[in-house]
This record gives structure tokens, sequence and C-alpha cells, in this order.
């Protein structure tokens, strides 16, 4: 493990807590320190691997929240019956040791230099965290690419990363719906990502866009089949499930 | 269970073919389609990992990992490769 991992072959290493942030009430970051990093890709995951103290083991994929470049970041919601995340979101501390491997993954990767068409970003819940990645990227390399990001979520409370996506300018405009409860005055829209709002908030087909879509499985089949249908050719809409809820590792809080 | 997609087992993939396979081709031996690994249908704990043909269904790949050691079973793809 120690500088001697085989290019291409994934091992397990140990990281460290060096911060964690309350995103919502159910949503945290962590942010790790992980002494063998080779650097990662904007979209990639991680996995994250829990023993109990009889052996028994856990393992869960968790998006990278964070951007190249900058400390490895996963963003986690709490599901009271999964197995890895209450224990992620509620007792981890600074400090603590986290079993990984990881970059894994390189179709759900956007990189700001290969792709100039404009950039299309559809998440459901949690499914913000690999398109959070891309968005710093973007910003970070000093892409000009025209952004939108299309963002569902239950409700006003439950938007993460919500002062960060509320400063985004430069060129990307952020679309939020709220699908359960909204507030007084609300003039953003309500409820699902359907058919009608897509038609309205997408970039046309005619500018060759790629669409990077991620959430719970119902959420991107819907969005994705919506994107075909405005259009956009399959190979232009790269999509993530993460379950009804959870990482793309399984239904357990993951981003 | 929830079907999930084919960036889930990136990383048992990359455990079993040693490089970064969400993004190689898969051909379904039943039906032809091709597409990437990553858009495959995926069930986690079916029990082992099953990966379904997102077109017709067939089982693609199955992988069940018996005291450390991954079984690997590819039967229902015709090739999987790059590009």
């Amino acid at each position: 493990m120690e500088g001697t991992a085989v290019r291409g072959r994934l091992t397990w290493q140990v990281a460290t807590v060096s911060q964690l942030i309350d995103e919502t009430p159910s949503v945290r970051t962590i942010v790790l320190q992980v002494p063998d990093w080779a650097g990662h890709r904007a979209g990639q995951h991680l996995d994250v691997r829990l023993t109990a103290e009889d052996g028994y083991s856990a393992e869960r994929s968790y998006s990278i929240a964070s951007a190249p470049g900058e400390p490895v970041a996963i963003t986690v919601e709490r599901l009271d019956d999964g197995e890895v995340s209450p224990y992620l979101t509620g007792e981890l501390q600074v400090g603590d040791e986290l079993e990984l491997r990881g970059p894994i993954g390189g179709y759900f990767v956007w990189d700001a230099d290969h792709d100039r068409g404009p950039l299309m970003l559809l998440a459901g819940g949690s499914g913000i965290a690999p398109l959070r990645s891309i968005l710093r990227q973007r910003e970070h390399s000093g892409s000009m690419v025209p952004t939108r990001l299309v963002y569902s979520s239950r409700s006003l409370p439950d938007v993460i990363y919500r002062g960060e996506l509320d400063r985004c300018d430069g060129g990307v405009e952020v679309i939020y719906t709220l699908t359960r409860q909204q507030p007084p005055g609300w003039s953003g829209h309500a409820g699902r990502v359907d058919a009608a709002l897509l038609a309205e908030a997408t970039w046309p087909a005619s500018q060759d866009p790629i669409a990077f879509v991620c959430g719970p499985t119902s959420f991107v089949e819907t969005v994705a089949e919506g994107l075909v249908g405005l259009g956009y050719p399959a190979r232009r809409v790269k999509t993530e499930r993460f379950g009804a809820t959870g990482g793309p590792g399984g239904p357990d809080g993951g981003t | 269970m929830e079907a999930l997609d084919g960036n889930a087992i990136g990383g048992l993939l990359q455990e079993v073919f040693g490089t970064e396979m969400t993004n190689a081709t898969g051909m379904c031996g039943t039906c032809g389609a091709a597409g990437p690994v990553a858009e495959c249908v995926v069930y986690l704990r079916a029990p082992g990992t099953v990966v379904r043909c997102r077109n017709c269904g067939y089982v693609l790949m199955v992988f069940v990992k018996v005291r450390d050691m991954n079984c690997v079973d590819l039967r229902g793809l015709a090739t999987l490769g790059r590009g």
C-alpha cells in the first residue's frame, strides 16, 4: 500500500477524517486526508469499507463531492435503516480513520478540456454530490462552457450545498424544484421533474449539450428518458443511479 | 430490490479486471445491444452481484465472492472491450 500500489489496481487504504460539515439535518460532508491518493476526475466515486469488531464488513460507494485537486470529500445522507450511513453521519469524528479505495469510474466523469458542449446537470437529492465536483472543476479550470443545473429536492432545507449553489454565476444557472414542500412565496418550480420542466429548463439538443443525471433510480430513468425524448442522443446522457436513495454502491445514504 | 447501474460496481470491476471498466462497451449475447458497462442494470445483493442488459433484461455478468475469491460468470456477454 505504501507507495507501491500497482497502477490501475485498487487498494484499500486508510484515510483520516479532517473535517465534518453538516449540509442539512440529515446530510453531512466528510473531508478526508488520504495519504496515497492518485488524484481524481470530476464525477468519480470511491468505496468505503467499515469493519465491525467481529469481522463483519460492509462496503458502500460514495461520489467524490470535491473537485480534482481539492481534499477528497464525500457527502453522505443519513438513512435510519442503513448499515453504514448512520455511523458516517452520526458517530464519525474528526481524526477518526476510514478505510477506502478509489478513485473509481471512467464513464460518469467530466473533463473541462475534453468537452465543450453546454453542460446540462440534473440532480435528485444527494445525487448533487458528483455534479458539485463537476461545477467546482468547471470553475477551477476557468471553463466558460454554459451550464445549467436542475436540482430536485424534497424541500428548501433539504437542498444540499445551497449557499454554494446560490452563489453560482459566471455562466451557471441553477434551477430548483421542490417536490414535497415549498416555502411561502416560493417562485421556483414545485413537484417532480417532468417532461414539461425538462423542455423548459434544458439546453436544446441542437446545441449538442452533454447531460449528467444523478440521483435515485426512478429520477434518473424519468430524466434520461425525457432528455432522449427531447432529442438528446443516448451517448450524450450520462447517468448514475443510487437506488431508492443511497450511493452508487447501494441504498445507504451515499451520493 | 432496486436496480442500480454499472457505476455501482466500478470498484468490483476494477478489482476483477485490473483496470477501469465502467466506460468499456459490453455487447449482450442475447439481443446484441451494445453500450457502456455503466449503463447496465445492476442488482448488488441478488445474492451476488447480477448485471443485466438494459435492452432485453438478460443476465450479462454474475459476480460472487466466496472466501475472498471473486467468482466471475461472463457467459451472457458476446463481447466486452474498449470503444
